[in-house]
């Protein structure tokens, strides 16, 4: 069954395309990684799927259903689809236990003691149940980011968008997180990830899709788009990686 | 976190002694010059040629307690004045600015009279706003008209919600857009968002600006008196002029700092706070 599958999109800023009829399917609990170079549209192309940007052209469908149809409520979409954001994006004046009780208690409508009662579950799942009551600055950057992601899946989202959320860490801080999103694969999250972590898409997608020119040109398990690509706008991707030493 | 015992070395032990020695030094020196620079105002300002003449006719304790209670009375309209003022003042202000921040067509005729209310408002002197609404809408002789003292108040709220609509409205323009795309990607409405995340964020950043305008509507609460009502400053005059002497002025303008200190201490230790928090990440 598929949980995403969005046809055709088109998004537009000025005279630049940046999203150029693009077609993307993502079936349940399969790890989607979209890989391709600075500028190519995936943060473009996830905040799309949220519907935090208005698209010009195509349709998406969340579990059959179109979201972009005409009349559809954008909160009651958002609130089936969990997103973290490179820069962690916690809000500074909340408690780190507030910060995820938030959508629980004021979307979901959830008694206070309820949602604290599994926010303090899911903080503690994931190491970091002695921070509940610390503030977003108190905490390492990593942390900030287990806490962003936990706060994303306190709405027990059907998909979770998660972009570039290591490239703002130190090195030693990323293993947290990306152990973090192994956990959630294992338990069968759906995710769609933006990374320029060739490694981690090796190591974690189901398939890897490479954007170039507002299209995925090429997509396939990572086996293949990554160790033996067919297009040769990948081969040249990867080449420059290769050279910065990334892969 | 160890909680090993943990002896501090003599180097941490010395530099404990020294900065100890130091902070009883600058304590000692500051004491020293306060009171050499004191003593020679005092006697800067009392040598004057004119000082005895100066003293009898600003600093006359028997007028000044005579004057007390009427000038007492005045302050506790002022107070009253300002405590209404500042509440009217800052959620009129908030409300205009939130009106500012709408978006989308339909909103265009409600940001279009907010804005508008912010440039007439701050344009307007304040004095004549007051003469407007105490002189002017008093003369349509409508049913049922509010007391002066309730027409003053709210000329003062008008002029001032208008410099507090800027100052909420740089608030909420200063939290940076990812926080909104967090708030709304969790399935919050504009609204929730607004009140959960940019609200308590923007008022946080400008609570020192505010609370500034907050001193200054202090000092403006006077100008009511322009209108009959009689203010500290008002019954301060009207002593001066019953008894050929300045001391009631001196005693209204030391009741009025008596008035500000708590509010100004307060501002700074808001402003103090927000700096600290600043660096601190
Ligand atoms: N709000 C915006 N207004 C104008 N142009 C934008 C806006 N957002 C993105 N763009 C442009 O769209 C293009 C795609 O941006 P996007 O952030 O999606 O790229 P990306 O693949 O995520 O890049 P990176 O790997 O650097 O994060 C860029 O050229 C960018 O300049
Ligand atoms: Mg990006």
């Amino acid at each position: 069954m598929d949980v995403l599958r969005c046809r055709g999109l088109r998004k537009v800023f000025g005279d630049q395309v940046v999203l150029d009829g693009l077609d993307l399917t993502v079936a349940e609990h399969q790890v989607v990684a979209l890989i391709g170079s600075s500028g190519s549209g995936k943060s473009t192309l996830l905040r799309c799927v949220n519907l935090l940007e208005d698209l010009h052209d195509g349709t998406i469908e969340l579990d059959g259903e179109d979201i972009t149809a005409p009349g559809v409520d954008p909160d009651k979409v958002r609130r089936r689809i969990g997103m973290v954001f490179q820069s962690y994006n916690l809000f500074p004046h909340l408690s780190v236990l507030d910060n995820i009780t938030l959508a629980p208690r004021r979307v979901h409508r959830r008694a206070r003691a309820e949602a604290e009662a599994r926010a303090r579950e899911l903080l503690e799942r994931v190491g970091l149940g002695a921070k509940a009551d610390a503030y977003p600055d108190r905490l390492s950057g990593g942390q900030q980011q287990r806490v962003a992601i936990v706060r994303a899946l306190a709405n027990s989202p059907r998909l979770l968008l998660l972009d570039e959320v290591t490239s703002a860490l130190d090195p030693e801080l990323v293993g947290e997180v990306l152990t973090m999103i192994r956990d959630l694969k294992t338990e069968g999250m759906t995710m769609i990830l933006a990374t320029h972590e060739m490694g981690f898409a090796r190591d974690v997608a189901d398939q890897v899709c490479f954007l170039d020119a507002g299209r995925v040109i090429e997509s396939g398990p990572p086996s293949q788009v990554l160790a033996d690509p067919v297009h040769p706008r990948t081969r040249q991707f990867l080449a420059r990686i290769i050279e910065a030493r990334r892969l | 976190m160890s909680t090993t015992s943990y002896v501090p070395s003599p180097a941490q032990r010395a530099r404990e002694e020294y900065r100890r020695r130091q902070t009883v030094l600058s304590v000692l020196i500051a004491a020293a010059s306060t009171a050499a620079v004191g003593t020679l105002l005092a006697f800067a300002v009392t040598g004057a040629p004119g000082w005895d003449r100066v003293r009898a006719s600003f600093f006359d304790p028997q007028i000044a307690r005579d004057a007390l209670p009427a000038v007492l009375t005045g302050l506790w309209l002022n107070l009253r004045l300002l405590v209404c003022c500042a509440i009217g003042a800052l959620l009129l202000g908030l409300v205009i600015a939130i009106l500012r921040t709408l978006r989308g067509p339909v909103f265009f005729p409600i940001r279009a009279l907010a804005t508008s209310y912010t440039y007439a408002f701050r344009g307007l002197p304040l004095i004549i706003v007051l003469y407007l609404l105490t002189l002017g809408v008093p003369g349509l002789r409508l049913q049922g008209m509010p007391p002066v003292l309730v027409l003053g108040g709210l000329a003062l709220v008008l002029t001032y919600s208008g410099y507090l609509a800027e100052v909420f409205r740089a608030g909420i323009e200063s939290v940076h857009p990812s926080q909104l795309a967090a708030a709304r990607s969790l399935g919050l409405t504009y609204r929730q968002t607004m009140r959960h995340v940019v609200l308590p964020q923007a008022v946080r950043r400008v609570a020192p600006p505010l609370l500034n305008d907050v001193v200054a509507l202090q000092k403006d609460v006077g100008l009511v008196s322009l209108a009959g009502p009689i203010d500290a400053v008002r019954a301060a005059q009207i002593a001066t002029a019953q008894s050929f002497n300045y001391t009631p002025y001196i005693v209204a303008g030391v009741l009025f700092v008596l008035l500000a200190i708590p509010l100004i201490a307060v501002t700074d230790r808001v402003t103090l706070r927000a700096a600290r928090r600043q660096s601190g990440g």
